[in-house]
């Protein structure tokens, strides 16, 4: 399939995904999530996968999990309550090594906050969201374009790292309707598969996931939440099998930092009187803010992240180190900030900030907020 | 010479992990039994599924099968999905009473209304005994646990006649001391579809039975004696509910599963 179509962010999603090679969808409605899921009911039968409607989130990602272990790419969608009620099964996939991609609409928490409008507060949740040291893949997308093309990606690199990865898009840009060009070629990563007893949870290089073991050959699995070896024995007294797993489970993420990330620089990315570093909804606006403060001759660039995690930081340096100063602005009280806290002096790093009401940071109300931090 | 079930079992995890006395070494034979008389050689064609506690612990590692040893309470989502899946394996979950019908009971009963085709085994010793002996969903009413130190001011749930009223098309409960009738009930359960669920109410040595005084020998005696056959349990009174074991069987349905009731709507 290939061409031009005319379709929300959520529905672009779902179209990345059945492109992508899902076969099984299990969810829970909730809003601004909901129809998306709508449309995977819709369309996934009639593409050779499995629907089901869980009682709850709890049981969406679980079952998502056992489909992901028998072998079908899996995904769920919710939205910030659901989310929280996933994130235990989340930490589940890190340990048991299952490939699956949830999205995550964001709306405006905290709890039930306004659930009908736009926000970004889940972003350190998406990193960090699950007890004991673990780490996965975050994604986003600011317009329906990128979130096919994303949609496609989350499940390349979750099937190849044997990884849950989260997508975070804002309600803005999950309910933006828009023109998404398909192109004809376009890379899907299929999972490596084994039928023979191997290490199915153990790798020499910790950046290469083991093969996952086909269920109903014989090969007698044992997949388990506790710590394990790399044929899935329970070991929960030895401090070297821990260590090794989990290290190896982190170093499979961070290692793979520069495959796994995606952006977009517009403008020039070598230097300049402004950098605004930005995701999602609040990046379009960003490049629009670029065009206002241009006509007013200030040179400006943005980043638009498309991966959130795990972070570029050298990326990062390389972008903010020759702008005069660095602008985040964010649908929440501060969150993707620190990271540029992180490379990069305090005193030449200003926040935006917005919430509430499903308002977007509109692009002249940046524009001023930037010319007044010019005058500082 | 070997014994013809220790083909059912990983023989480096033999001797099992479990408590001299407890009653799950019964489950298990009498599982055994069931898989050896339908003819099953290998469990090649199985995936067990189990949460977290002692008797999640019979499947992995001791079960020579594929196994999926997942969180606490969600056995029966994960067996969904694995079964959704791969219809054509056999997705047998077990777990005790704490982990399907306490923290997992939701899952419990949409399952069985939807008649989803997994087995489940719930080993119910009526207390939370890997974390120490406290109360459970299952606890009979006035019953001293760690955490009812006064006794159970709590009506017990009676997951059966729950999991039978939501839709399942097999519910059965046996003590271990019913050995033959469980066996049985696994057989039935094991050549069903839809959702079955097999109920076997068991001692725990560890957290029950020495705190009441008995050996786990005559804690099953004491399940026999005050186990009371279906048939005669509209004469119970409230109280007797709350303190006796039902046994026998609650459902014994043929309704299409959920796979197949699926494929029907979705026509194909």
């Amino acid at each position: 399939m290939s061409g031009k179509f005319f379709w929300s962010g959520n529905i672009a999603i779902a179209e990345g995904a059945l492109r992508a090679g899902v076969k099984f969808y299990a969810g829970y409605p909730i809003t601004p999530s909901s129809d998306l899921m709508e449309y995977m009911a819709r369309e996934l039968p009639k593409r050779g996968g499995v629907f089901i409607q869980g009682e709850d989130e709890l049981s969406s990602i679980n079952m998502v999990i056992g489909a992901s272990i028998a072998g079908a790419k899996a995904m769920t969608a919710t939205s910030g309550p659901g989310y929280s009620l996933m994130q235990e099964a989340l930490g589940l996939a890190v340990m048991l090594e299952v490939p699956l991609v949830v999205v995550d609409v964001t709306r405006l928490g905290p709890s039930t906050g306004q659930a009908t409008k736009s926000g970004q507060g889940d972003l350190m949740q998406a990193r960090w969201g699950r007890h004991g040291d673990q780490y996965t893949v975050v994604y986003t997308a600011s317009t329906p374009e990128e979130a096919y093309k994303i949609a496609i990606k989350t499940f390349n690199i979750s099937e190849k790292l044997r990884v849950p990865v989260t997508f975070l898009i804002d309600e803005l840009t999950a309910h933006l309707w828009e023109t998404v060009r398909v192109p004809e070629d376009i890379e899907v990563i299929e999972r490596r598969l084994t039928g023979t007893r191997t290490e199915f949870f153990d790798s020499d290089d910790p950046r290469i996931a083991p093969p996952m073991p086909i269920l109903g050959k014989g090969l007698n699995v044992l997949y388990t939440s506790s710590t394990h070896d790399a044929y899935g024995y329970r070991k929960t007294q030895d401090p070297e099998t821990h260590r090794r797993l989990v290290k190896r489970l982190k170093e499979k993420v961070v290692g793979n930092t520069r495959e796994i990330f995606e952006y977009e620089v517009e403008g020039d990315p070598d230097g300049g009187e402004v950098g605004i570093v930005a995701f999602g909804s609040v990046a379009r606006v960003a490049k629009e803010t670029m065009g206002i403060l241009e006509k007013e001759g200030i040179k400006a660039s943005v980043l638009n992240l498309l991966t959130l995690w795990p972070m570029n930081y050298d990326l990062l340096k390389k972008f903010t180190e020759n702008m005069d100063i660095i602008i985040v602005p964010e649908m929440n009280l501060g969150q993707l900030v620190y990271d540029i806290y992180q490379v990069r002096d305090r005193d030449t790093v200003y926040p935006y900030n917005k919430i509430g009401g499903g308002e977007p940071i509109y692009p002249r109300e940046l524009a001023r907020f930037i010319k007044e931090v010019m005058k500082r | 010479m070997k014994h013809p079930y220790l083909r059912y079992l990983r023989p480096e995890n033999v001797p099992t992990v479990f408590c001299p006395g407890c009653g799950i070494g019964i489950v298990m034979k009498a599982l055994f039994q069931a898989f050896d008389e339908l003819g099953y050689e290998t469990l090649e064609r199985f995936v067990f599924v189990s949460g977290i506690g002692c008797s999640a612990w019979i499947p992995s590692p001791h079960i020579l099968a594929d196994s999926v040893h997942t969180l606490h309470g969600r056995a029966i989502p994960v067996a969904t999905g694995i079964k959704l899946v791969k219809p054509n394996l056999n997705v047998l979950v077990i777990g005790g009473d704490g982990d399907i019908a306490g923290i997992g009971g939701n899952h419990l009963l949409h399952a069985a209304r939807r008649n989803m085709d997994l087995m489940v085994i719930m080993i119910n010793n009526q207390v939370y005994g890997m974390t120490g002996g406290q109360l459970a969903p299952t606890t009979p009413y006035g019953m001293k646990t760690t955490t009812t130190p006064y006794g159970n001011p709590e009506e017990p749930m009676d997951t059966c006649d729950i999991v039978a009223s939501a839709g399942a098309n097999y519910v059965a409960r046996w003590t271990v001391g019913h050995y033959l009738q469980l066996k049985e009930a696994f057989k039935k359960a094991l050549e069903k579809q839809g959702f079955r669920f097999v109920e076997a109410v068991s001692q725990c040595p560890s957290r029950v039975s020495s705190r009441i005084g008995l050996s786990p020998a005559d804690h099953i005696k004491y399940y026999l004696k005050n186990s009371v056959d279906i048939k005669k349990a509209d004469k119970l009174t409230l109280e007797e509910r709350m303190v006796r074991i039902i046994v026998g069987e609650y459902a014994d349905r043929d309704k299409p599963g959920y796979i197949e009731r699926m494929r029907m709507v979705v026509g194909k």
